[in-house]
């Protein structure tokens, strides 16, 4: 229970340092976010109605006054309005999370279907040639910027050979192929490694043995035996791919137009629409610190040995 | 003197790599001599050419030749992708020892705020700075530096309570040697293997984000020839002029590659307890 505490203080103190970094950094960027609603909205911008508009905002206010504000709307579930699309920021930041989690969704799935098949094969083969093979291949996928694979692919299945729509400005099933593709290629790369290294693990340990000794095939002892225990130490890998997925996916979403949160984020980072990009921010790193948490919980409870809370500081 | 090429011999990997290294950084350094055109020049009559025996990878949007941006964009990325890790590492080893060598509030303080920037994706922050901020080169090396420093302030910071209990710092105590001799003396050559090691094992990484952040247009600037943006830009034509993307990748590919397989190589050289031959 302690360590619950801790955590969630810790949780706490991210979201508030998080918070006002980014709200600094918006407060020292360059630009006057009055003209720029202003210009947004079509006006002649005058002097007069400048500092109108800059007191509306609150704008002439000390830095600190505007920090606490934004955190109180933000407490009240009120992030603000976006400079850009006249809408809340919340309003905007969840039209893109739908698209994000279906991407995230269907990226997890490619995930488990390329790196567990290859990762056992690998490691029941390990120092054969489906070993090299696989281990190149990861190899060569963690060297590869993920948005210059994006980019081939979408050139190749999209483009030379018409599979799949270019951009997709809509959330569809057809659309989300590529970026998936893309996103779990790079993902697998590290998977791959990892399922790899826990089956082998896995494959000194006594049980293996008796179980050869009373007869089991291989097959079996793999299936019924290795892969629930290997299991284990995959979930919270998965787990923090997820977060990541959600956040830090969007170099993959500019390449194929795809309609999610981190396509918001980038637009609304150069039209400089700054409580957009702070809703981000802050969001993302609720979401990503909620998940770490639920992987660990989850992880704690499945795995009996933790349980019993000798689990170490980390 | 036995033999002068005993370590390549025993190393052979780690010593093909380096060269390999040694090959890009000689690029990168003698770029403006090797590119066979200016790659800033551009030429309005050669727009968007396809690869040809004049222009080996062919011309972008404003006929200048690819090969030889490509070429003076090793330089770019290189230069910037090494000032990167060495101040990540600067920096991060500084937080490290301090924190780790004296403690208390200020340990707390500073790991408090390494454990913030861990608990939370790096690249989502590392846009949002680099894009408020306004793009250029030395706004991409600041968020980079602001959200990857943790681990190694995290790395150090482990390393250096190691130390501070060993029997060589306890007895330069005694001694009554200066503090600061004692870490520049003691603890600093012990650290510094493994953040050299890291540090090496991060150029790839680094090198992606770098033209991840350009490629979104939050990094150098036009008409900078940084392979991530040359990406960008070449991305409008994927469909008439497919090499102007295909090259500046395969370069970064390329160029991580060599240094993935250096620093790993270099892990094994400098740090034999880590077993990497079968896991």
């Amino acid at each position: 229970m302690k360590r619950l505490g801790n955590r969630l203080l810790q949780m706490i103190v991210t979201l508030i340092g998080v918070s006002f970094l980014t709200f600094c950094l918006t407060y020292i960027a360059p630009g006057d976010p009055a003209a720029m609603v202003l210009e947004a909205g079509d006006h002649i911008v005058s002097e007069e109605l400048l500092q109108k508009t800059r007191e509306e905002m609150g704008l002439d206010k000390p830095f600190l006054v505007q920090y606490a504000n934004w955190v109180g709307g933000l407490l009240h579930g009120d992030m603000g309005l976006s400079y850009s699309a006249k809408k809340p920021v919340a309003e905007k930041l969840s039209e893109g999370f739908v698209g994000t989690c279906f991407l995230a969704a269907v990226t997890i799935v490619f995930v488990v279907i390329i790196s567990l098949p290859l990762g056992i094969w690998s490691a029941v083969r390990q120092n054969e040639w489906p070993d090299y093979l696989v281990r190149f291949c990861s190899f060569v996928g963690v060297s590869m910027p993920n948005f210059w694979l994006g980019l081939m692919l979408l050139y190749i299945f999209g483009l030379k050979l018409m599979l799949f729509p270019i951009t997709s400005s809509s959330v569809t099933v057809k659309g989300v192929i590529l970026p998936a593709l893309t996103l779990a290629v790079y993902q697998s790369t590290k998977y791959v490694r990892q399922v790899r290294t826990v089956i082998l693990d896995e494959l000194h340990q006594d049980y293996v043995i008796g179980a050869r000794a009373r007869g089991l095939s291989e097959r079996a002892i793999l299936l019924k035996h290795i892969l629930p225990n290997a299991l284990l130490p995959l979930i919270t890998l998965l787990g923090m791919s997820i977060g990541w997925l959600l956040g830090g996916v969007a170099v993959i979403e500019i390449v194929f137009s795809w309609p999610g949160i981190g396509n918001t984020a980038v637009h609304a980072i150069m039209m400089r629409d700054y409580p957009l990009v702070e809703g981000f921010v802050l969001w993302i790193a609720i979401v990503y610190m909620v998940i770490n948490f639920l992987v660990d919980l989850s992880y704690a409870y499945l795995d009996p040995k933790l349980r019993k809370g000798e689990q170490a500081d980390g | 003197m036995a033999d002068k090429f005993e370590f390549a011999r025993q190393h052979k990997l780690f010593s093909l790599y380096t060269a390999l290294v040694v090959l890009i950084l000689a690029v990168a350094i003698f770029a403006p001599y090797l590119a066979p055109q200016d790659p800033m020049a551009g030429n309005m009559k050669n727009v968007l050419q396809t690869p040809s025996a004049e222009h080996l990878l062919g011309t972008d949007k404003l006929g200048r030749d690819t090969l030889s941006r490509i070429i003076a964009g090793t330089q770019v990325s290189l230069f910037m992708t090494i000032c990167l890790v060495v101040l990540i590492a600067a920096v991060g080893s500084l937080v490290g020892i301090v924190s780790g060598y004296f403690g208390g509030k200020i340990e707390t303080v500073l790991m408090r705020f390494a454990d913030m920037m861990l608990a939370f994706p790096g690249v989502v922050l590392a846009i949002a700075i680099a894009g408020i901020l306004g793009g250029s080169v030395v706004n991409t090396i600041l968020a980079l530096l602001t959200v990857s420093w943790a681990k190694y302030a995290r790395l150090v910071r482990s390393l250096v309570i190691k130390l501070r209990h060993s029997d060589f710092v306890l007895a330069a105590q005694v001694n009554g040697t200066r503090t600061k001799d004692i870490l520049r003396r003691h603890i600093l050559p012990n650290v510094l293997p493994m953040v050299v090691i890291t540090g090496a094992m991060d150029i790839g990484t680094m090198m992606m984000e770098i033209a991840g952040l350009s490629f979104l247009g939050f990094g150098a600037q036009p008409p900078t020839p940084e392979w991530g943006l040359m990406l960008n830009e070449g991305r409008q034509y994927i469909q008439t002029a497919p090499w102007l993307m295909m090259y500046p990748g395969t370069a970064i590919f390329i160029v991580v590659a060599v240094f993935n397989l250096w620093g790993d190589s270099l892990r094994d050289l400098l740090d034999p307890r880590h077993d990497n031959t079968n896991r």
